[in-house]
């Protein structure tokens, strides 16, 4: 018997890993058919909104909810007051620390919910909440962290001690009433000795402002509480919907079983929905009590004032080095500004993220890193935004230094990345703080980015254009950025990753259908990064089903197995792994199947493609898809009906995607207006599954980070009034201030995951941020320019220039 | 709360009659009332395009209308420009051309973009650009969204020959 | 993002509204395409107990361009204004103004009208109508009357319309030589951190007559009589550049916001206007 088809178009057939395969998400959301949490519309439906506070600082006089209540619609006004008997009025923060689910005696942040009101409709609800007449008396506010830590302010009154001692807090002794944490990592006395015998340190201060990350859909749920079966259901924008189950169960007393939580379709996360938010909590109790589903949607103000900023780092760092440029030791402190609670969505014995992937991707024998956690009057948050814990910063960090570094050795940038960065054959590679590299190529990378832009040619031109800006022939400058990093992502091992005590593993459950099609559930959720399509794609390459008979479910915890959730990028590295570990049982089952069916013994079959053949009779095979159906119709001995498996996957490291990126900017000395001319983008991100999503996503983060280093900031002033709460201030470029991007890349698999793959979506962002800086910063290098803070937009860059004295 | 007034529209081809409040929003009449949950709420301020519809042939933020002003109007969203046996050549586009990820400004961006290649049928991309620059994505980085709006005036023109 | 409840009304001529004014005096507010009262409304900042839509009221379109004059009715929008070949060719200024504003889908809604009446420092409109020497007509209880643009603004949100009136049309006399209006901005969408619309008369290489106004630069629009002044008799030379710069800057009083600090707006209004001069005169 010969095959109709050949090997190539059987594989083909698939669409597994390595193809574009078109997404099969994409239909629904083309004609408009997106199931949204804002879509969900049930019977009865109530709607929630919150009365904030418009002070920063404040204490609460008193609440009166009277007029609220004759507003015809409005059913009830909850505040702290009615939460605190349910024990509510307080929740857990992930990490460590708690958070006011309504305001409790005082208000620490300008937006911080004060009062829930709910009605029959929105229309009612804004009415109401117009009506609650809340008395503030004002108290000094503090938004700058260090004015926080010598300030006889106490913001937390809850955290200080009879006669002003002050309790430990999560993660260990505080020094002072408005700090929350001290963490260290590598060798303090060490690397100050390294540093202090040095040929050349450099030195430098950087603010990594505040911002958001402000997905398209905000935040908001629908909870509906079945009074008759003691059943409650969430549906919500949820980064991690079995995570909100266990908070939801933990705080609430609902047995988890009763409670069903469900993330539809998701408009965009970025670290945004990770939290869990006052919202969700009133939303839930306001179901409760009054016995009908309750939804609660944010406005976009609400969404940039009060759930989950991003950074807001105060980093200082010192880097020592040969004359020749050999890096020798890196220190750094860093100032986080958490805010009026501690909301960070980071794994709870990582206070600080991954901010000790500081080194970066250079071979620094010697480190260390100190990090001073501290209150104010801003909003909570401290998610990833875009980025796996912290690494944004780490990375921005790490690249500055390099910059400057360069300056001090008055040495090219790419040359001195390129004699530090750790060699292909020290992989796997310990870092100076604590962290084990899983594989690399920098050197190759390195070397294909820079001849990709002609980066002699570049530098030749920009000499050109700073002698002709000199003679008064241009009055503009030419910037190239550079930047090389590492990623740390896919959080994480259960050993040293857990959030609230679960552990940070993954899972996936498949169901093979008898006519060879097949379901596969997954503790992760899409936020747009195309799992439906791309873990079909895994599954197929892993078991022979074609990925267009494969459908993939995220989202409902009454089905998926139990899962971390999406963020971190740390679908593909741990659910991914998860999904080819899963796949690989039901291989192994199908090859007993298949042994049977032949009449061979199992070991005398093998796997090819799409089926199990005999060796050396390739003749004699038969297909999964009759495999699948022999499960289900065969009586074999030995062996159970049906064809499922389930993995849930502890991955034994993180995962190392790296990448090289080089921006060309133009930039309009007299106005600041930077004009970006070209981005050249390699990632390497191990195995690649979906070439044309990865390229969407490299094209995705690194306009996110355009946004962010070009403009895009949460301001606060002294009041600690929010100063950029719509979006006509907090920057998202349009598709006209965006440029088209290039991508390349490089392969070199993870050796310790099952497909080789790394994840990539975050990558462009951690690597685009220190790029689009980098490109401002080297254009101003020739006149003396060290380092300026982001964001880098008209003003700022303008100011670069005058304080040059470029102006004069 | 106000008096109710009688509204008359058209949406997608079909009249609509109701009573509502004035100041409700068209986006939450189309959403809430009618059930035409395609177009989206992203800003609330007329930045982000998500909510766009098509009234009368022009683009239009339904989040900043309301729902008296557009009495008697003509109105199309996502949801009158194609379904599935009749998908808009842009529909196609963005699906082959990985013009979207989350999905949620899509039903807008397309939306805006019929419009668009009403007005220009043959648009550069800077004019692709610039016409589209009424609707924020966050995940794309539009680059994509450029090539499928590009491709779909590419096919429809194509198809309008092969018409003649 | 709920505005409070409202009565809405939308009547068909102008008698209509002038007696809904007249009846509910402060309490009643006209509207046009609604693209800066609307958010405003949501974001409770407003309040307007009678919202009038201008949206049937006859006789508030059209273009129309005359021998001397073009008359631009209030409810004409940005899309019209680029959209009018006519109008491109009598007042080009116009089209590039209009390009300039807000995205496509705010120009549909957004009027001439609105942009002018509203006060707004940040609208474009009204620093290109003093620019333009624009008359508006402005129709109450008392019967129609015509206020210069030049005139018309006297703080932010606060002009010279009474409230029992409305600004019907925009005259703009034909304008001559060159123009351009220069705007600088974050983002498309975004207001001006500083714009210049310049409108320049050449004969051979010295210009007779000039016409500069800036945008948001002051919680008015600001037509500098001096910087038009110092270029006139000049050969557009550095030397004028600069005397027209330093004239305007005389002349504006920008405030400190998220774009930026008052030194800063300064120096771009004074690198704006000179671009826009520059531009101007090169196609005058």
């Amino acid at each position: 018997m010969k095959d109709e088809v050949t090997r190539d178009e059987r594989v083909a057939n698939l669409k597994g890993m390595g193809c574009s395969r078109k997404r099969v998400e994409d239909a629904r959301f083309t004609q408009g058919k997106g199931n949204y949490v804002d879509d969900i519309k049930l019977d009865g439906m109530l709607f929630g909104d919150f009365v904030r506070t418009p002070y920063a600082h404040a204490r609460i006089v008193s609440i009166n909810t009277e007029e609220a209540l004759k507003v015809p619609g409005v059913l009830a006004v909850l505040t702290a007051a009615d939460l605190e008997p349910l024990g509510l009025h307080w929740m857990p923060t992930l990490a460590g620390d708690k958070q006011m689910v309504l305001a409790d005696g005082k208000v620490l942040f300008q937006g911080q919910e004060v009062a829930f009101v709910v009605a029959e409709d929105r229309y009612a609800a804004a009415d109401g909440i117009e009506l609650v007449e809340v008395e503030y008396e004002e108290l000094p506010v503090i938004v700058d962290p260090f004015e926080a830590l010598q300030s006889d302010v106490v913001l937390r009154e809850d955290l200080v001690g009879e006669g002003g001692t002050l309790p430990d807090g999560a993660h260990g002794p505080r020094k002072h009433h408005n700090h929350i944490f001290r963490w260290e990592a590598g060798d303090r006395d060490p690397t100050a000795q390294v540093i202090a015998e040095a040929e050349v340190v450099a030195e430098e201060s950087m603010y990594y402002h505040r911002t958001h990350p402000c997905p398209l859909e905000t935040c908001g749920c629908v909870a509906s509480m079945d009074k008759v079966n003691g059943k409650l259901t969430l549906w919500g924008t949820f980064q991690a919907p079995h995570a909100i189950r266990t908070v939801v169960s933990l705080i609430s007393g609902i047995e988890e079983h009763n409670i069903r939580v469900i993330s539809p379709d998701i408009g965009g996360g970025f670290g945004n929905k990770v939290g869990a938010y006052p919202g969700y909590v009133c939303s839930v109790v306001a179901s409760i009590v009054t016995g009908k589903p309750v939804k609660w949607i944010e406005d976009r103000m609400d969404n940039l004032m009060t759930t989950a900023f991003a950074r807001d780092y105060h980093m200082t760092g010192k880097i020592a080095a040969t004359r020749e440029g050999k890096i020798t030791g890196l220190q750094c402190h860093v100032t986080a500004d958490h805010g009026g609670f501690d909301a960070c969505a980071d794994p709870t014995k990582f206070p600080a993220g991954f901010m000790n992937i500081c080194t970066g991707s250079y071979d620094i024998p010697t480190a260390y890193l100190e990090v001073d956690g501290v209150y104010t009057n801003k909003a909570p948050g401290g998610v990833s935004y875009r980025c796996s814990f912290r690494v944004t910063e780490a990375v921005y960090f790490i690249e500055r230094m390099i910059e400057v570094l360069a300056i001090e050795l008055n040495m090219d940038a790419a040359e001195l990345r390129r004699i530090n960065f750790i060699k292909k054959e020290q992989f796997p590679y310990t870092a100076a703080l604590g962290w084990e590299y899983d594989s690399g190529d920098y050197h190759t990378a390195w070397d294909k980015a820079l001849k990709a832009v002609d980066y002699e040619g570049l530098r030749a031109e920009q000499a050109q254009r700073v002698a002709d800006f000199k003679a008064g022939k241009t009055r503009s400058l030419m910037g190239i950025g550079l930047s090389f990093f590492t990623e740390i992502v896919g959080a994480g091992p259960v050993k040293n990753c857990d959030i609230l005590g679960l552990g940070m593993f993954d899972s996936c459950e498949i169901r093979i259908h008898p006519t060879g099609s097949a379901i596969a559930r997954l503790g992760t959720i899409s936020q747009g990064q195309g799992h439906a399509t791309t873990f079909a794609q895994i599954l197929a390459s892993e078991i022979g089903l074609p990925a267009d008979s494969i459908t993939i479910e995220e989202g409902d915890t009454d089905t998926a197995p139990y899962g971390l959730g999406t963020y971190g990028s740390r679908s593909t590295p741990v659910a991914g792994a998860a999904t080819a570990m899963a796949g690989r049982k039901i291989r192994a089952k199908a090859q007993m199947i298949a042994a049977y069916l032949l009449e061979v013994h199992d070991n005398d079959v093998e796997f090819d493609v799409d089926r199990f053949v005999v060796k050396g009779a390739p003749e004699k095979f038969k297909t999964m898809k009759e495999i699948a159906f022999a499960a289900y119709n065969q009586a074999i001995p030995g062996i159970e009906p049906g064809l499922e498996a389930v993995s849930y996957y502890d991955p034994p490291n993180m995962t190392y995607p790296f990448g090289a990126y080089v921006c060309v900017m133009d930039i309009d000395v007299d106005t600041g207006v930077p004009d970006i001319r070209r981005f050249y983008a390699l990632d390497d991100c191990g195995t690649r599954i979906n070439p044309m999503i990865i390229e969407g996503q490299v094209h995705g983060g690194l306009t996110e980070a355009l946004a962010v280093s070009l403009g895009q900031e949460i301001a606060y002033d002294d009041m600690g009034n929010v100063k950029t709460g719509t979006l006509m201030d907090f920057f998202l470029p349009t598709a006209w201030e965006v440029p088209n991007y290039e991508t390349d890349h490089t392969v070199t698999p993870s050796p310790h995951h099952p497909i080789g793959a790394k994840g990539v979506g975050e990558s462009p962002h951690v690597g685009g941020v220190p790029c689009f800086s980098n490109a401002v910063q080297d254009a101003f290098r020739p006149f003396g320019n060290r380092h300026t803070n982001m964001p880098h937009d008209h003003w700022r860059i303008w100011k670069t220039a005058h304080d040059l004295g470029l102006h004069d | 709360m106000s008096d109710k007034i009688h509204i008359k529209m058209t949406v997608n081809g079909k009249p609509e009659e109701f009573l509502a409040e004035p100041r409700e929003l068209l986006i939450y009449t189309l959403r809430e009332r009618l059930n035409i949950t395609g177009p989206h709420i992203g800003c609330e301020t007329s930045h982000c395009g998500a909510c766009t519809v098509t009234i009368g042939g022009k683009s239009v933020k339904a989040c900043t209308m309301f729902v008296a002003q557009a009495d008697g109007a003509d109105i199309t969203t996502i949801e009158g420009i194609g379904g599935p046996d009749d998908l808009h050549p842009l529909q196609t586009a963005f699906k082959e051309h990985h013009g979207l990820q989350c999905g949620y400004c899509t039903p807008g961006m397309i939306t805006r973009a019929a419009a668009l290649l009403e007005e220009n049928p043959n648009p550069t991309e800077e004019e692709i650009r610039f016409g589209m620059a009424g609707n924020l994505c966050r995940c794309t980085g539009y680059q994509n969204i450029v090539k499928s709006i590009l491709a779909a005036a590419a096919e429809i023109n194509a198809s309008k020959e092969a018409a003649q | 993002m709920i505005p409070a409840a409202f009565d809405y009304h939308r009547p068909t001529d102008m008698a209509g509204v002038i007696a809904l004014l007249q009846e509910h005096g402060d309490d009643a507010r006209v509207m046009a395409g609604g693209h800066s009262l609307i958010p405003m409304m949501k974001l409770r900042m407003a309040d307007v107990p009678h919202l009038i839509d201008l949206q049937s009221v006859s006789g508030l379109g059209g273009i129309s361009i005359g021998s001397e004059n073009i008359r631009i009715g209030a409810m004409v929008t940005q899309t019209d204004i680029i959209a009018d070949d006519a109008l491109a060719k009598g007042a080009p200024i116009l089209r590039e103004a209009a390009l300039q504003i807000a995205d496509p889908q705010v120009r549909n809604m957004g009027t001439v009208g609105g942009n002018v009446a509203n006060g707004d420092p940040g609208n474009d409109m009204p620093g290109l109508m003093q620019c333009l020497d624009a008359t508006f007509s402005l129709i109450g209880p008392d019967g129609v009357r015509d206020v210069p643009a030049r005139d018309f603004y006297e703080a932010a949100y606060m002009t010279a319309r009474t409230d029992e009136e409305v600004l019907t049309a925009v005259t703009i006399p034909l304008p001559a030589g060159g123009y351009a209006y220069e705007k600088q901005k974050r983002k498309i969408g975004d207001y001006a951190t500083a714009a210049a619309a310049v409108q320049i008369v050449r004969d051979g290489n010295i210009c007779t007559a000039a016409s500069i106004a800036m945008t948001n630069l002051s919680d008015t629009p600001i037509y500098s009589e001096a910087a038009g002044a110092a270029l006139v008799g000049t050969s557009v030379d550095d030397a004028a550049l600069a005397a027209a710069a330093d004239a305007m800057q005389g002349d504006i009083d920008p405030s400190e916001d998220n774009r930026g600090p008052v030194a800063f707006k300064k120096h771009v209004a004074g690198v704006i206007v000179r671009r826009a001069i520059t531009r101007a005169w090169s196609r005058a």
